[in-house]
């Protein structure tokens, strides 16, 4: 079973942004860790990712600059600046909110963390 | 090259099409591919199978190119905007060559104009030259654009120098139907040279003369476009002018209006060239959505003629009007078979051949009146011309039923198809010059 469309799109946002806090990456890794984390629950059109990571790049709430992989390949890296931490804890809050209404129906326990 | 090679460049060019994917952009989706494929082959999968699961992962290329074209919104109104350097369509020629050249044509029909004393009359010489103040100036650009050689140039130019001879010195009568007649052909004949030039002197090669066929279409919808641009215009120039300087609307629109005119048919060239994806993508569009109404207009208009027979009189305007109709058919067929290759459907295919049809009917029920005509008070050059051309597009359209008939049954090409049109278009020709330089001595310049 896959997880509903509006759902994915609504967590694709903080999804990649917080992959991206936990260190720069790039496309293809970070759909690999989408991938691994969802335990391949949550998956989407891997081209749609990119459309995505140049719109936060156009908010500035990530920035990129073309490397080379070790295959030595054109890759492009992205990088969470501070906009995007902000962005991302602000996302953090509303979805814990979210979760946190529906968990407490439903008996789950989630934790505020203190910003 | 690898098959993995293979598939990523045909798929890399699928996702650039359209220009809503830089080519950044498709570098980036490219590496993704490649290392998807690239484990997936370390995984046991051949290359092929490797392509077609990573390219599925990907997404399909029309929702890539969308979701990318929503977010770069921006990329696509670059293209219209004269931005010179166009990276995606390759743009022949330089802005200012093209504007120095726009320029030119628009001095000359001003030259032109005042000569003649346009508006207080319109004297017939200006008529009849009307295609010579631009459509070598179109040649010319052509000319420096492809880098024609010079003795192409030479030929080119001096096929058009003896058609201005020849129409001018030519002592025609005051009010002489050859005359009138040479002034409707000789803008094609000078179109068809300012093509030559377009197509660097290729006659012998089909695909050429194809692409000059469509280079005229897409001319004619960017002429149309920027027309009705130019009119909206000048009509609210005139109605800002007309409080303050109603004096004033008039000349603006002499200096103006022809210039604009003239101009444009540059323009129009240089936008073909240079915007190809736009009109490309139009082009095919419009076909689409044209030939099966043409059908049923065609269809609707052979039944009634059949029915009621041809009344009233049947004039020059008339005539022409058929002449014109039969023309798009050609036009729509021509189009939409060469923007069939890849796209087979069964249903355009049946409508083009019923729009062929119907037209090869109403050319012999026209035939036929002109010749019982003929029969009644004897030859004109009216309609000596009228039924030259009738008879020219007789043959065209016969053949391409008989090559549509083939196609749909599957033991012909399409390519047949265009090759017969390109191949036609030396009739065209023919028949064009022979009205400009024959028709006037057969009759005597009546």
């Amino acid at each position: 079973m896959g997880i509903d469309k509006d759902l994915v799109a609504a967590l694709a946002t903080p999804l990649v942004l917080a992959i991206l806090a936990e260190g720069p990456s790039y496309g293809y890794a970070i759909l690999k860790r989408i991938r691994d984390l969802s335990d391949g629950e949550l998956e989407w059109s891997d081209g749609m990712l990119y459309p995505l990571l140049h719109r936060l790049e156009r908010s500035g709430q990530v920035q990129a600059d073309w490397g080379t992989s070790s295959t030595g390949r054109r890759r492009r890296n992205y990088e969470i600046t501070k906009a995007g931490r902000a962005m991302l804890a602000e996302h953090r809050r509303q979805w814990e909110t979210a979760t946190r209404t529906l968990g407490g129906m439903w008996g789950m326990t989630v934790s505020r963390t203190e910003a | 090259m690898s098959v993995l090679d293979t598939h990523i460049a045909q798929w890399r060019a699928a996702i650039l099409r359209g220009g809503a994917v830089s080519s950044d952009d498709a570098d980036e989706l490219e590496s993704h591919l490649r290392e998807q494929a690239d484990e997936l082959v370390a995984a046991g999968l051949s290359e092929d199978e490797a392509f077609l699961v990573a390219v599925r992962r990907l997404g399909e290329v029309n929702r890539i190119t969308a979701e990318f074209a929503r977010e770069h919104s921006d990329r696509l109104w670059k293209q219209l905007v004269l931005t010179g350097s166009d990276e995606t369509s390759g743009a022949r020629g330089s802005v200012p060559l093209m504007l120095g050249f726009a320029v030119a044509a628009a001095v000359v029909i001003q030259i032109a104009r005042l000569l003649a004393g346009i508006p207080y009359g319109l004297p017939q010489w200006f008529v009849v030259n009307l295609g010579f103040f631009v459509l070598p100036v179109l040649g010319a650009y052509f000319a420096v654009v492809r880098r024609v050689r010079p003795r192409l140039i030479i030929v080119l130019a001096a096929i058009t120098v003896s058609f201005g001879l020849a129409v001018n010195l030519y002592p025609f009568e005051a009010t002489s139907q050859t005359q009138i007649l040479v002034a409707l052909h000789l803008p094609v004949l000078l179109w068809l040279v300012a093509g030559v030039a377009y197509i660097g002197g290729e006659l012998g090669s089909s695909a050429r003369r194809m692409d000059l066929i469509r280079f005229s279409g897409e001319w004619a919808i960017y002429y149309v476009l920027l027309a009705l641009g130019g009119g909206v215009l000048l009509g609210l120039t005139s109605l800002v002018l007309a409080p303050i300087a109603p004096d004033a609307i008039t000349p603006v629109m002499e200096w103006i209006l022809p210039s604009g005119a003239a101009g444009a048919v540059i323009v129009s060239a240089w936008l073909v060239e240079s915007k190809k994806s736009i009109v490309e993508n139009l082009a095919p569009v419009l076909t689409a959505i044209f030939t099966p109404l043409f059908a049923l207009m065609l269809v609707a208009v052979v039944a009634s003629y059949l029915a009621v027979g041809i009344r009233g009189d049947f004039n020059r305007d008339l005539l022409a009007g058929f002449d014109l109709l039969l023309l798009v058919v050609l036009g729509l067929v021509v189009y939409g078979i060469s923007a069939r290759a890849g796209r087979v459907s069964r249903f355009s295919d049946i409508t083009r051949l019923v729009a062929v049809l119907a037209a090869l009917v109403l050319d012999v029920i026209v035939l036929g009146v002109l010749v019982a005509r003929v029969g009644d008070i004897g030859f004109t050059p009216n309609r000596v011309v009228a039924l030259g051309l009738n008879l020219v597009l007789m043959i065209n359209l016969a053949v391409t039923a008989v090559l549509s008939v083939r196609l749909l049954a599957g033991r012909g090409t399409a390519f047949a198809v265009e090759r017969w049109q390109t191949g036609y278009l030396t009739v065209f020709a023919a028949w064009a010059a022979a009205v400009v330089l024959v028709l006037p001595l057969l009759f005597a310049f009546a």
